[in-house]
């Protein structure tokens, strides 16, 4: 051993024994941080990262694909094929069934399963029989879906449910892994007609020749019809990680939380450690250590803590990953798209992550302390009440820099977004944390002197005792109520933004949803999944004579600038009767609905309109039925229900260009003074044998607000974490507190107080800390709410969100949060109430 | 009837495995209005003596009866009761909260027996000590003597029967510790407070009615100053 880790293991590693719970607190507050971040960043890996749609999953090693807004007529194929190049084709349907036992939805491809190349993998699978290939009743199945060679299979494709047979599971050593994935695949003649696409396609898939480098995409491009189009394999996985990255960052973001409030824990630790060890110091530097070497020792003190942190950290993180993937996955299919997540896996990557953020903040946290335990000179360090007089004189240079931080906080809010990224907006908040971590002294310092006349009134010694014990020490105090508030902002701030985001949504979908019943196919639908329904389901519910109206809502997915949205269809006459939208510009609903009823017109999302910078007036181009097509965009409306946005075109318009007149869904409006209850059995007859749901709009308005929730389940999760780290950190401190003032403890015996009021006075402190930390961290989040509302939301997602104050969701937290600190001061209070006085008064 | 009584008073310790007898069957008894002293050398048992004499602590054998109260298998809320109600404490080394005022810390007491207005007795004692002037001034503001001073008007400001005082001017300067020693013997004789003193100080011991004799735990001599 060196001279160096004898001193390290002496002075730095055996005080940390001494006080096992304390220690114990610190690490375990760091390992959380880190486990926080080391699940977010697999899970966001495994649930995201790897996002292919699972349309994707047997893309193979296609080099390009052709497909078409609506699908593309299959006499192309043949027309491609007959070109003088050594190119090779391959036609693919492509859907979802829903799995009727299991309840899941399901991709499903429809392959030509005797000539198709990318079919190397799976073409080896048991009990491949070539003479079932094409009967219409033949699927073969992914092994995910754990079943068996011969057994029936009941799925709903688009509004008709049907047995099919699984004549074999898919060879679980494919290499491109779909094979593992919840597919079924049936040919594709077959697939056209269990999908009603019969003489169209999906996707043709392109293999160009190894080895030849002419323009095969010029080439390509000059063999399609207009407003067919070419790119290259794996552009909508690029598409959709490109939508996912928004998602991704805010969850990235959130899981720093707990990192930061962890930071915060360990410059209190070491603060702590420096103030405690002034003396000892002071011998130090008398006995020749350097000014290094005192640097050093406290950095190695909280690189220690770090790395154990880390350590067990990663080992917490690894656990909650498989939850974070859960949640994470939940979302991504519900709000973004249809999708498998990957595996779980810890790389090289992940480990440098996880130091970067446990040993690495912990290194960052304690160079400030560091550097002032070094700066001290031997002399001074005997003198105890001189630091606390420096502390206190620079709460005016601190308020000074915090004026500084928060103009700059303000201005960077008001920077335009960096490639699509509300960077600025981080910063923004970033900033305004810190600005207000640098005046939380001062504010200790006002809400202690504000407090203490009607604390003394009420509590007696103990409403002295413990505001004045706080404000004593400032910088102890503030670092400890700068962390819980910092945790409390994020808690108050998410809250606002998603209880004033789930108002928004609620009062769009009460705008929204003013049909008596919605109908469309049966099963459960995530995210970009359009299946149709039998236009005569519609016919005959329009002819019942309860009904007023039935508007034929379709949808299709369309690409626009390299990203995913959809082109929907509605009729317009109904909706300027019945239904409402909201504009951007305030215009009436009727007469731009009436505007929208013309040829060629079309409204838009408030996120389209923000993505791609278009309004009304603005032209839109896009490629329909084989040309592409002009669009007057004649309005901007708000909807939330997909951040690519809609563009929407009258029923006519989408008929003359895609005259498919299957709808997706169907809003049925009753006529005057008909019961709803009473003519729901005739809407469920008149579906007849078709597969179909009839919801009210009561239960598609809570079956929203249930996908709503589970979106945001993650955030609180990440929220609460937090709360944890800074109790636990809160403890910890609170325990060196009180060992710190044990003499002080001892003498308040002497003088007359009892266990219990000792017991009473740390516990008021800790009540004191929940009060501040409450207070400033509700300050603090209301500012760092509008931040996510009007910045980083609007810049990384392009909706509105109008403010709301979710009261009693705030009230519930704080209440939760105070009780946590009052909790956090139980064992502090435990170890100040057995205190011998007699020993520690000695001891003085 | 003794004020405070001490009958075969033993006191052992267990410190690194080690039985130390601190106090070794001390019968003391003092009275109200007296001014005793305890000599002896560091570690004869002065500041056992004096914990046991304040309800600090329980002796190992013996009893230790304090205005008619036996210590001896109280429950914790019961010493603290004859603490707050009976007993006064000055410390070597003054023991004033740093974040209170002179005043704050005189209050504190009364504060602890939940006595809310009582800034008006508090400053009266702060004036008997002479230090009414600088009531609102924090201890790192003092010199020695004053604190010692305003330390004394805190252990006096609820009318303890008993004072008991560790080494009181043991950390103070001639000057000073002729002022705190003049205190305590007002004390005694304005207030009929019986006041005990451990001292290293023959001189102070000097003033006292009877100095105590204190070695390895036992009394040596008990004699008339």
């Amino acid at each position: 051993m060196t001279a160096a880790s004898v001193l390290f293991v002496r002075l730095i590693v055996r005080p940390l024994g001494r006080e096992p719970v304390r220690t114990a607190l610190t690490i375990f507050a760091v390992a959380l941080g880190v486990a926080v971040v080391v699940a977010i960043h697999l899970a966001g890996s495994a649930a995201t990262g790897s996002f292919r749609s699972s349309l994707e999953t047997l893309t193979g090693d296609a080099d390009y694909e052709i497909s078409a807004v609506g699908g593309l007529d299959e006499k192309l194929l043949a027309g491609l094929q007959a070109l003088p190049h050594p190119l090779q084709f391959f036609p693919r349907i492509e859907g979802y069934a829903w799995l009727a036992p299991d309840g899941v939805s399901v991709p499903v491809f429809g392959f030509d399963l005797i000539g198709d190349r990318s079919l190397d993998g799976i073409s080896k699978t048991e009990g491949f029989d070539l003479d079932q290939l094409t009967a219409d009743d033949s699927v073969w199945a992914g092994s995910a879906l754990v079943l068996e060679t011969g057994w029936q299979l009941r799925l709903t494709m688009n509004d008709q449910t049907r047995e099919f047979t699984v004549h074999g599971i898919l060879d679980v050593s494919a290499e491109n892994g779909a094979s593992r994935s919840n597919i079924v695949v049936m040919d594709i003649a077959a697939a056209q007609r269990a999908f009603g696409k019969e003489g169209r396609l999906d996707r043709i898939e392109v293999f160009v020749p190894r080895h030849d480098d002419r323009d095969w995409e010029s080439i390509i491009t000059a063999a399609l019809p207009e407003g067919v189009t070419l790119s290259r394999q794996g552009s909508r996985s690029d598409e959709n990680r490109k939508m996912l990255s928004a998602f991704r960052w805010n969850v990235r973001v959130l899981s720093y939380i707990s990192l930061i409030v962890g930071a915060f824990l360990i410059y209190n630790t070491i603060a702590i450690s420096v103030v405690r060890r002034r003396n000892e110091i002071g011998v130090m530097r008398a006995l020749g250590a350097g000014r290094n070497a005192v640097t050093m020792a406290f950095l190695g003190e909280a690189g220690f803590l770090g790395a154990v942190g880390t350590a067990i950290g990663i080992v917490l993180g690894w656990l909650m990953a498989d939850g974070a993937v859960d949640m994470m996955a939940a979302t991504v299919r519900s709000l973004y798209v249809s999708s498998t997540p990957g595996e779980i896996l810890f790389t090289p990557g992940s480990l440098l992550v996880a130091v970067a953020s446990g040993v690495g903040v912990s290194l960052l946290a304690a160079l400030a302390p560091s550097r002032e335990a070094a700066s001290v000179a031997p002399s001074e360090a005997m003198a105890r009440g001189r630091h606390e007089t420096t502390a206190r004189l620079r709460i005016g240079r601190y308020l000074a820099y915090a004026s500084l931080l928060a103009a700059g906080s303000w201005g960077a809010a008001l920077l335009d977004p960096v490639g699509g990224m509300p960077l600025f907006g981080y910063l923004s908040a970033v900033l305004i944390i810190a600005a207000t971590a640098l005046a939380t002294p001062a504010m200790v310092n006002a809400l202690t002197r504000l407090l203490s006349p009607l604390l003394r009134a009420i509590f007696g010694a103990q409403g002295i005792l413990a505001p004045r014990s706080l404000s004593a020490s400032p910088a102890r105090t503030s670092v400890l109520v700068a962390a819980l508030s910092t945790a409390v902002a994020m808690l108050v701030s998410v809250s606002i933004m998603v209880g004033s985001y789930r108002d928004t949504v609620i009062a769009w979908l009460d705008e929204r949803l003013r049909a008596d019943f919605y109908v469309r196919t049966a099963g459960q639908r995530e995210a970009r999944q359009y299946p149709t329904m039998d236009p005569a389901v519609a016919d005959r519910i329009e002819a019942l004579p309860q009904v007023e109206a039935v508007d034929r809502f379709r949808a299709y997915e369309i690409r626009y600038e390299g990203r995913p949205s959809i082109i929907g269809s509605g009729q317009s006459e109904v909706l300027i009767r019945h239904g409402r939208l909201g504009f951007l510009d305030g215009s009436s609903s009727k007469e731009v609905l009436t505007a929208l009823g013309s040829d060629d017109r079309v409204i838009i999302t408030e996120t389209f309109s923000n993505r791609h910078g278009l309004g009304a007036g603005d032209t839109l181009r896009l490629p329909l039925g084989g040309r592409m097509v002009d669009l007057e965009i004649v309005g901007v409306y708000y909807d939330y229900s997909n951040e690519g946005g809609a563009v929407i075109v009258d029923r006519k318009t989408i008929l003359k260009y895609l005259p498919d007149p299957a709808p997706s869904n169907l809003a049925i409006y009753l006529a005057e003074g008909v019961d709803s209850e009473s003519a729901r059995p005739a809407i469920e007859k008149a579906a007849g044998s078709h597969s179909v749901t009839v919801a009210d709009h009561r239960t598609l308005r809570t079956r929203a607000l249930e996908v709503f929730d589970r979106t945001f389940a993650i955030t609180y999760a990440l929220e609460v974490i937090a709360i944890v780290v800074a109790i636990l950190g809160m403890a910890g401190a609170l325990v060196a507190l009180v060992i710190d003032r044990r003499g002080e403890i001892g003498v308040l015996r002497f003088l007359g107080a009892s266990q219990g009021q000792v017991r009473g006075l740390v516990l008021f402190e800790s009540g004191l800390i929940g009060l501040f930390s409450n207070a400033i961290g509700l300050l603090l989040g209301s500012l760092l709410s509008l931040v996510l509302i009007f910045v980083v939301n609007k810049q990384s997602f392009g909706w509105t969100i109008q403010f709301h104050w979710p009261a009693a969701m705030l009230l519930g937290a704080l209440s939760f949060i105070y009780a946590a600190a009052l909790i956090a001061g139980i064992y502090p209070a435990r170890v100040a109430a057995r205190l011998n006085p007699i020993e520690v008064v000695h001891e003085e | 009837m003794s004020l405070l009584r001490l009958e075969s008073v033993t006191k052992h310790y267990r410190s690194d495995n080690q039985d130390i007898v601190a106090l070794d069957n001390v019968s003391l008894a003092v009275e109200a209005g007296e001014f005793i002293s305890v000599v002896g050398r560091s570690g004869c048992g002065k500041s056992t003596l004096l914990n046991l004499s304040g309800a600090m602590d329980f002796p190992t054998s013996g009893a230790v009866h304090i205005n008619g109260v036996t210590t001896t298998g109280l429950a914790d809320t019961q010493l603290t009761e004859i603490r707050r109600r009976q007993v006064g404490f000055v410390f070597q080394f003054f023991q004033l909260l740093p974040t209170l005022s002179a005043i704050e810390n005189v209050e504190l007491p009364l504060l602890l027996c939940g006595q809310t207005s009582n800034r008006r007795q508090a400053l009266e004692k702060l004036r008997w000590v002479e230090m009414g002037e600088l009531a609102d001034r924090f201890p790192h503001q003092l010199s020695g003597g004053q604190m010692q001073r305003v330390a004394i008007a805190r252990a006096l400001v609820h009318s303890p029967k008993l004072l008991l005082a560790d080494e009181p001017i043991g950390n103070l300067d001639s000057t000073s510790a002729d002022i705190v020693i003049k205190l305590l013997r007002r004390t005694a004789d304005e207030w009929g407070t019986a006041v005990v003193m451990a001292t290293h100080s023959l001189e102070a011991a000097g003033i006292t009615d009877r100095i105590v004799q204190l070695r390895d735990g036992r009394i040596e001599e008990i004699r008339p100053a």
